[in-house]
């Protein structure tokens, strides 16, 4: 079995490094158009959005619709950083995690009682605060903006992906995170078993606000720009589509969810209202017809994810 | 003295207004809630739609303001009963996680959808109403403001008449008392909660035409922003109770006019999603709600 294992791992392992090799290879070489590289970098970003949302809302079953206000403490704590402090990249982006991670705390400390739609609801109203704080914010500059430098590469965007859905996936995989799953099949019966359910609620979407945060800080050190309309509720939606769409509770359902959205939505990008028409009603369909997403709660093999690695390289090409 | 007498009495107008279109909206939040426990994130896209057939009627058909409300009303009852048929329904035992996913696709659906048809530019309502000011002692109220006043004051007399004495309104209370028992009783449940969203879409209607004569414009996300907040004031109030949306929706809107009265407007929404999450915390049942104690 253990053999097994290994073999799989090493497949995925070079799955990876192909997917990076190939995009490095083609940027290295500059045969990749600007467009195809902002779609990947954004696909990145994705990816670490909606496995990070699918630990609080797939895994831990705790319905939040505020994702975005964790990226957006993330992207401006870490331009904040970048800008006016003058630390490196790295540096920032722990500090955009870390303080998305404090907000998510100390904003799942008290809402965390609160169940379903309740909950999706100040999850919601906490992201707009957000939102309306930076917007009034006038030392980042309020509505029209607040300008970072683009830093975040490839290599750096791709190696953090892969590094924040391994640690997910640890999570998942250990105690805490098969605690985490026992609350969302039937809380009370996880609470009468002996598990401390407001602390693994609270871990979980600590974790998950981090890695949002981090998420956030990425997007800022790449886009030039960050505005606060761009963390509305809106975006929070598009998250949330991903995970639905992928499967609550599969890692890598998210990740194909956030792969196939994005690329979707810039082949798209021409017609916005299309873009959002077309998701409202697979939603809809999909709701209706397969509540559970594409995959439920089921996870791509190990071996399948090597594949999958190189199919979504070459429809990128 | 006199003066700051004058400001709050004025910001009590503006508030009054204003809360009349947030609690007509709440009120269809708080049927539906009540009814099949279903957040119709949705409902305030309806109020779009019913403001745009209003701007429809009064400027293409040239009608005035009752016939275009009315118009306006019975079009987004038929596309909230639509709504539910269609996108609802087969949803009604599935998971709520489930449901709410549909809800917020439905009002996406209807934004963008929106958009594609009337196009995503801002329209100007005509001039339903003469533009007389009323100077009472300094305070400025406007013929819009006594219009929205008591129209909605009219339209919720008018749904307290038929919740409280029609049949119908029996038929609604029983099923959201108990679905199950309402159906062993031989009530209809399928055209109940038909005639709830019915109702509850006219209701959000009549808020938009208001909203639209009020403030002039309208485009197809003018539903978004309105929508939560009086999703916000049909919680504060208790959710599926229906005279707290209204004390709800009046409360709302007076905090709002004084947080802008006193030059704090960007913070506004704000505001409104802070008292949200402060009741969710404090009393998650709201003003008017008795705590349930759950079961296992």
């Amino acid at each position: 079995m253990g053999k097994r294992i290994n073999r799989q791992s090493v497949l995925t392992l070079v799955g990876v490094l192909l997917v990076y090799a190939i995009v490095q290879g083609s940027i290295f070489m500059d045969i990749l158009p600007p467009f195809v590289a902002l779609t990947l970098i954004q696909v990145c970003i994705f990816i670490i959005l909606a496995t990070s949302l699918n630990l609080i809302n797939g895994i831990t079953g705790q319905f939040s619709i505020g994702h975005a206000g964790f990226m957006a403490i993330g992207a401006y704590v870490a331009a904040i950083v970048v800008v006016k402090f003058h630390g490196p990249l790295l540096l920032a982006l722990i500090a955009g995690a870390v303080a998305a991670a404090v907000a998510g705390f100390l904003i799942g400390l008290p809402t965390l009682r609160l169940k379903g739609d309740y909950l999706a609801i100040a999850t919601l109203g906490f992201g707009e605060i957000v939102r309306i704080v930076f917007l009034n914010t006038s030392y980042v500059g309020g509505a029209s903006g607040f300008s970072v430098p683009k830093t975040i590469t490839w290599t750096w965007a791709f190696w953090l992906t892969v590094l924040s859905i391994i640690i997910i996936r640890n999570f998942i995989k250990s105690t805490h995170g098969r605690a985490c799953i026992s609350i969302r099949e039937n809380e009370i019966a996880a609470d009468v078993m002996g598990i401390n359910t407001t602390k693994y609620k609270i871990m979980a979407f600590t974790i998950g606000a981090f890695f949002a945060g981090l998420a956030g800080g990425i997007y800022a050190n790449y886009l030039y720009i960050i505005q606060p309309l761009t963390f509305s509720f809106l975006k929070s939606f598009d998250i949330l589509v991903m995970v639905v769409l992928g499967g609550l509770g599969s890692l890598t359902g998210s990740v194909l969810g956030a792969v196939v959205m994005t690329v979707v939505s810039a082949a798209l990008s021409g017609w916005p209202e299309w873009r959002l028409v077309i998701t409202a009603v697979l939603l809809i369909v999909m709701m209706i017809f397969r509540p559970k997403g594409l995959l439920g709660t089921k996870e791509f093999s190990l071996s399948f994810l090597g594949k999958k690695g190189d199919k979504n390289a070459s429809s990128k090409d | 003295m006199g003066s700051v007498t004058e400001q709050v009495l004025q910001q009590i107008v503006n508030g009054l207004s204003l809360g009349s279109i947030y609690a007509l909206v709440a009120l269809g939040y708080t049927m539906v809630y009540g009814i099949i426990k279903l957040i119709n994130f949705a409902h305030g896209d309806v109020m779009m739609v019913g403001a745009y057939a209003g701007w429809f009627a009064t400027t293409t058909l040239h009608m005035s303001f009752i016939p275009a409300l009315l118009i306006a009303m019975t079009v987004s009852a038929i596309l909230g009963v639509l709504i539910e048929r269609i996108a609802y329904k087969p949803l009604r035992n599935a998971t709520r996680i489930a449901s709410l996913i549909t809800a917020i696709g439905v009002s996406f659906f209807l934004e963008y959808g929106g958009m594609l048809v009337v196009s995503p530019q801002m329209r100007t309502y005509p001039p339903v109403f003469p533009d007389t000011i009323f100077n009472v002692g300094g305070i400025i109220i406007k013929y819009g403001d006594i219009v929205m006043i008591v129209t909605s004051i009219v339209l919720m007399v008018l749904l307290h008449g038929i919740v409280k004495y029609t049949k119908i309104g029996k038929a609604m209370r029983a099923v959201s008392f108990d679905t199950e028992a309402a159906l062993l009783m031989g009530i209809n449940v399928n055209n109940t909660i038909s005639a709830t969203f019915a109702i509850g879409s006219a209701l959000a209607a009549a808020a938009g035409v208001l909203m639209g004569v009020y403030f002039n414009t309208i485009n197809p996300l003018m539903g978004i922003i309105p929508g939560l907040k009086a999703f916000v004031a049909a919680v504060l109030g208790g959710i599926g109770i229906i005279p707290g949306a209204m004390v709800g929706g009046f409360f709302l809107g007076l905090t709002e006019s004084f947080v802008s009265g006193l030059g704090a407007s960007t913070w506004r929404d704000a505001v409104a999603f802070l008292i949200l999450i402060l009741v969710l915390i404090v009393k998650p049942s709201g003003l008017f709600g008795k705590n349930i104690r759950e079961k296992v």
